[in-house]
């Protein structure tokens, strides 16, 4: 049932040690269910370190007040914290300019920004808009919604049997009509890291613009929007060490330029009269209202944190556990693992089916021993299905995961074998 | 921490769960639904034979969880050889004990006690009901159809 593990190209060393990480991180000394806590959800979210979370009780104790109004100190605190932190994005990404980094609520929000403000005046009955088999719902659904507003039709990139997009037909699915090549960094599923420079280069070679979903790709390696040449990139915060509630579209300045605003209200304004209202400058004319202001503050620390271990390295440790992971669960002959076998072509999320286990007795057994994974579709029903079972279990790892977490899901898999009387 | 999950796998769960019950398909078939959880991924088709208000016999293939498969199993043995009625009112009992409303009627549940433990697992709670739903909705609709074939005829 399971196939050989390809073994990794790249030995890669360990630039910083993991255990010593999970310090700084309190959910991790909580006990569940009586044992002590393995998180291997990532993927849906990650764990906070103590500086986020110290950061985001300070902005609400010494300088909560909105932002970009007001002319008191704690506007002028809360302001500057805010716009710090779009700086350090900006940085980040790849040195960007803060014109060009939009405050939204999650990827979600970024990729469906793009879908109403862009997609309303860019697409057309006819156009084509090109996404892949492996897409997440967020960067599914609203280009579904897409299409269906404006009879554009839909063209899917498909993959192949090791989870890789097969590139082979791709000149008939990236035809002159495609206007858009909506792309996901990483599978949150297959764990694919999919070759978005090259899809990036054939979407303008046909005149189209690229939208690369990075929920799964920027928490987890470099990433340089500008060296990609990616039209617009959406990622959250919260899954990389972040707050939830808050997210990020870059986008192109000349692009965003031509576009309408998403929200109106408060913020996003230059002028307004009762019969006529006119728009702030980039980055502001997309954020109408108050955003999480101390979701945005609590953000800077992750960035930092995530700076001072180095995202090379980051990428590395990845790269050392999922070909770990990847090597103990092809221990199962019951267990089939979706997606490549080779750790430096994916990521660190890690779907898994066992023939004899459905994935929810499964993640619910592993509860039972304090082990927190993923079961379901993933946000990701076609794939699901093209995969042929009804759910996947999902274990997907971070900079705080070691080698002993995985051991300790393997062993907790034969317990488990042995409980439903498989074994 | 094994007791709680002991209590969501009791054995005769277990045992409903390998050795499902009531699996093979019907000869004659009166009452076809389908119930889905869509996510879950959990899928169920649900045949039954009627004999004058009767539940000849049942058949119930399911493609999910333990909790759900167990729960198909224990429907088929529960129901074969009951009147649609109380067949109804078994059903509407068994919904009502998983999501823990104080049931007054007195049932005598059998295997059926053991999905008790369910209500204590708030996310496992709609894998149990899955057959029982589409009982009900499977045979309301029949009903309906009844009525209305009754209804033409006059």
């Amino acid at each position: 049932m399971s196939r050989l593990v390809e073994p990794s190209a790249i030995k890669p060393s360990v630039y910083f040690d993991p255990e010593s990480i999970k310090n700084d991180f309190p959910i991790l000394k909580r006990f569940i269910n009586g044992r002590k806590l393995v998180y291997l959800d990532s993927a849906a979210t990650t764990q906070k370190p103590q500086m986020v979370i110290d950061a985001i009780a300070g902005y609400y104790q010494l300088h909560n007040a909105n932002v970009h109004r007001g002319l008191h100190t704690l506007a002028d605190e809360a302001t500057s914290g805010f716009e710090n932190t779009r700086r350090k994005v900006a940085e980040f990404i790849g040195g960007v300019k803060t014109e060009e980094i939009i405050y939204t609520s999650n990827t979600t929000e970024s990729i469906n920004l793009v879908a109403f403000s862009w997609g309303q005046g860019n697409i057309k009955a006819g156009d084509r808009i090109v996404a892949t088999q492996m897409e997440h719902h967020a960067n599914l659904v609203p280009w579904i919604a897409l299409a269906k507003r404006t009879g554009a039709e839909l063209e899917y990139i498909p993959i192949d049997n090791d989870g890789y997009l097969d590139l082979g037909n791709i000149d008939k699915i990236i035809t002159p009509n495609t206007r858009l090549v909506a792309v996901t960094h990483v599978s949150n599923v297959l764990g694919t890291i999919n070759p978005v420079e090259e899809l990036i280069r054939l979407a303008h070679d046909r005149g189209a613009l690229a939208l690369i979903d990075g929920a799964q790709g920027m928490p987890h390696m470099p990433v340089d929007v500008r060296a990609l040449d990616a039209d617009f990139y959406a990622f959250s915060a919260h899954k990389m060490l972040g707050p939830t509630g808050i997210g990020f579209l870059y986008g192109k300045q000349n692009i965003l330029e031509t576009m309408e605003p998403y929200n109106y209200g408060g913020e996003m304004i230059n002028e307004v009269r009762y019969n006529y209202a006119d728009w702030a400058e980039l980055p502001y004319k997309f954020e109408a209202g108050t955003p999480d202001i101390g979701g945005a503050i609590g953000f800077a620390p992750a960035l930092n944190y995530l700076n001072k271990l180095g995202m090379e390295a980051v990428r590395h440790h990845e790269i050392e556990l999922t070909a770990y992971a990847l090597e103990r669960l092809a221990e199962f002959e019951s267990i089939k693992i979706f997606g490549p076998l080779n750790s430096t072509k994916r990521g660190g999320a890690v779907s898994f089916y066992d023939r004899d286990i459905h994935p929810h007795d499964m993640a619910q057994f592993l509860d039972s021993r304090g082990i927190a994974i993923r079961a379901g579709h993933h946000c990701a029903m076609p794939l699901t299905k093209l995969l042929g079972v009804p759910a996947t279990a999902r274990a997907s790892f971070y900079i705080y995961n070691t080698k002993d977490d995985v051991d300790t899901l393997v062993e907790a898999l034969k317990e488990m074998r042995r409980y439903f009387k498989y074994d | 921490m094994t007791d709680s999950l002991n209590d969501l796998y009791r054995d005769i769960i277990m045992d409903h769960f390998r050795y499902p019950r009531g699996q093979k398909h019907l000869d004659k078939v009166d009452i076809k639904t389908e119930g889905k959880n869509p996510t879950c991924g959990d899928e169920l088709e649900l045949e039954l034979k009627i004999d004058h208000d009767i539940v000849e016999d049942v058949s119930v293939g399911c493609k999910g969880c333990a909790i759900s498969i167990a729960s198909g199993s224990i429907l088929s043995e529960l129901v074969k050889g009951k009147d649609l009625q109380e067949v109804k009112k078994i059903a509407r009992h068994v919904k009502g004990m998983l999501k823990g409303e104080n049931m007054s009627d007195n049932f005598n549940l059998g295997d059926l006690e053991a999905l008790k433990g369910v209500k204590d697992f708030p996310v496992r709670i709609k894998c149990a009901l899955l057959s029982w739903t589409a009982l009900i909705d499977g045979i309301d609709a029949w009903e309906h159809k009844e009525k209305a074939k009754v209804s033409s005829t006059e």
